[in-house]
């Protein structure tokens, strides 16, 4: 690494916090928000034969959290790659197995 | 001997033999294996054990009728139960693997540079795991006993020495493979009649389809429920009865207290990598998301199915039917033996009448579990498929009792011996205590199974508000605040740990206040508590460690290190 350490990893942890604050939102969203806040609206429409509110009370929010887990995940090792703090490439972190 | 019985026992006896054969394979010789199977865990298989680890008896067994009957507000466990995982696979569980070492409590005392901290810890974890085990032992004494013919108490002890045979010789490596082989039972023996009595209501074979489908009349399945429950006098399905700021209340303490637990976070220390527990947080969830999104809609099948054979028919096996009558279902009379069922001719019309009022119901006594356990007969499936879900039941009861025991054993000689008490102790001799502590708790797990204390059905909102307000906050400020203090954690780890244990202690183990909703404060029930607990500590850890000065340079270059590798 050209630039300074220090500045990348601040970087690095700069756009985790960014990319985490808006999955977390979504999480907030489809769950508390179109679950519970908002379903008394959300069940005026129907999604097949179930009022939207009550499916995302019991299903759709349970299919975005996956979804969102696998997706950071993902976002996260490309960021890594590209802060070059990967940990599961080149074997060139500090943490071995039994770090202490 | 029935077939059922045969099955059942077949079943039982043959996934014992399973989980004993693993055990023997995979024997552990250093206190990192016993603790983390030496963080060799592949991710997808770390995933399905950790599904198995979580969910529970309870999860299996009781869920989905217990959202049967309550519609809308069971959405609280669908929701709570789930959404925890991604506060732990973006909050926490990367920064506690890539931290390195084997339990929660090490996190508390090096984080907060304290053995304060992590005695408080140690207390928090084995006082959260006990209340938990209790119910699991009880779960396989039931299970036993009224499955396969034997006394509760053989049931808690046969169950309680296979997972002291797999924990103890082969501890979270034991543990971690036989959890893999007990998701894979748990999730065929649910899934199974789940796909056939969709098939029998909606035509559809995926169950999660089917809740959103069309009953075989044409109309949609759950406006057909929310009718029929109306007429009879019950509440509408899709609608809750439980306030909106507590339905709030209660999924938070639950995703909150999922992220908490401490026999969740540990599996994250398995896998090799920071990456891998992201990773793995992923794939525990899709396995449990399986089980999860299909119990819901097993609860419309079994509510509806339920209604419409049993209600108005003709209980006398022997009668002739008229035109349009039809006689009660033949499992009916066979459950009603076992005690879940129970029916009490009120108006002598010989036939059964399923209502609201209690002045005019005459299904007297309706066990929620029925709603899995009867499944495999109402959707006429051949008798190997109720052994298939009594095994299942075990296995879920099991899975989660071995995780919940190698966080006690841990605690104990780890947290306790190793780091407190007998700093000197080599590898060798930690690892013997901690199969000491695994017996030990063991013995006192099968004791609390055969003698339950009466509060055990109420203590899981314990366990759950408790990890809600005392380790979520207390790992969450160590990994996100630099500047939080020793001070700060103890005080809000205790704060947490007294205002919701009293809270939850007052309503629902003492009954010192009747617990109802016009005497909760704020509106919140018991189950909802662990928010406002939590709250309330994460404010005090805040402004304590405002008051007090910094940690060390040390510790803020450990909070570095795990922040970015």
């Amino acid at each position: 690494m050209s630039e300074p350490v220090s500045a990348s990893k601040r970087a690095y942890w700069r756009a985790n916090l960014t990319l985490m604050g808006i999955l977390l939102a979504i999480w907030f969203t489809v769950s508390f928000g179109f679950g519970i806040l908002l379903r008394p609206w959300l069940d005026l429409v129907s999604l097949g034969g179930a009022p939207l509110g009550f499916w995302f009370a019991q299903q759709g929010s349970i299919f975005t959290f996956v979804i969102l887990i696998f997706y950071y995940a993902h976002a996260m090792n490309r960021l890594e790659t590209k802060y070059g703090v990967r940990d599961d490439v080149n074997g060139s972190d500090s943490e071995g197995e039994d770090a202490s | 001997m029935t077939p059922t019985l045969f099955w059942t026992g077949f079943f039982v006896i043959g996934s014992f033999a399973l989980y004993i054969s693993i055990a023997i394979a995979s024997r552990v010789s250093s206190t990192g294996e016993f603790y983390v199977a030496g963080h060799h865990v592949h991710p997808v298989f770390n995933g399905m054990a950790t599904a198995a680890d979580w969910m529970s008896a309870a999860s299996f067994l009781s869920m989905a009728g217990l959202i049967a009957f309550s519609g809308y507000d069971g959405s609280v466990f669908l929701m709570g139960w789930t959404g925890g995982y991604v506060l732990l696979a973006l909050l926490l569980a990367p920064y506690l693997r890539r931290f390195g070492k084997f339990t929660v409590p090490d996190f508390i005392g090096d984080r907060y540079y304290s053995d304060t901290a992590r005695v408080v810890a140690v207390i928090c974890a084995i006082f959260i795991s006990f209340t938990y085990i209790a119910g699991q032992m009880q779960g396989v004494g039931i299970a036993f006993a009224r499955f396969l013919d034997v006394p509760v108490e053989t049931g808690v002890v046969v169950g309680g020495l296979v997972v002291l045979l797999y924990a103890g010789m082969g501890g979270m490596k034991g543990i971690t493979y036989t959890q893999v082989a007990q998701y894979c039972v748990m999730i065929f023996a649910f899934m199974t009649p789940a796909i056939f009595i969709s098939l029998q209501l909606t035509g559809s074979p995926i169950p999660q389809l089917g809740l959103v489908g069309n009953a075989v009349d044409g109309t949609p399945l759950l406006l057909k429920l929310d009718r029929t429950l109306v007429d009879l006098g019950f509440q509408a399905y899709t609608e809750g009865s439980k306030s909106l700021f507590d339905v709030f209340a209660i999924t938070l303490a639950l995703m909150a207290g999922t992220a908490g637990l401490p026999h969740v976070i540990i599996r994250f220390f398995t896998v090799p990598r920071a990456s891998d527990a992201r990773k793995s947080a992923g794939w525990a969830l899709l396995f449990i998301a399986l089980l999860y999104t299909t119990a819901p809609a097993v609860a419309v099948f079994a509510r509806l199915n339920f209604i419409e054979t049993v209600n108005e028919s003709v209980y006398e096996p022997e009668t002739v039917l008229e035109a349009g009558e039809t006689a009660t279902p033949t499992w009916f009379h066979r459950w009603e033996n076992t005690g879940l069922l129970g029916f009490e001719d009120r108006n002598g019309d010989g036939r059964i009448q399923y209502r609201a009022d209690a002045e005019t119901n005459e299904v007297t006594t309706l066990n929620r579990d029925i709603f899995v356990l009867a499944n495999p007969e109402i959707a006429n499936l051949p008798a190997w498929v109720i052994g298939l879900v009594v095994a299942g039941g075990i296995a879920a009861a099991l899975s989660t009792a071995a995780g919940l025991l190698l966080v006690i054993s841990s605690s104990i000689s780890h947290d306790l011996c190793k780091k407190v008490l007998f700093r000197n102790i080599t590898d060798k001799q930690e690892l013997l205590i901690a199969r000491l502590a695994a017996l030990g708790a063991v013995l006192v797990a099968i004791l609390a199974g055969i003698y339950p204390p009466g509060f055990v059905a109420s203590v899981v909102a314990l366990a759950f508000g408790l990890a809600a307000a005392t380790f979520f906050p207390a790992i969450l400020l160590g990994i996100f605040w630099q500047r939080a203090t020793r001070e700060g954690a103890i005080a809000g780890m205790l704060t947490g740990l007294i205002v919701t244990g009293a809270y939850i202690l007052t309503y629902k183990i003492f009954g010192w206040i009747p617990n109802t909703a016009e005497h909760w404060l704020f509106g919140v029930s018991p189950e909802g508590f662990g928010t406002i607990g939590m709250l309330i500590s994460f404010a005090v850890s805040i402004g304590v460690t405002l008051m007090t000065p910094p940690p060390p340079e040390d510790v803020r270059l450990m909070v570095e290190r795990i922040r970015a590798p």
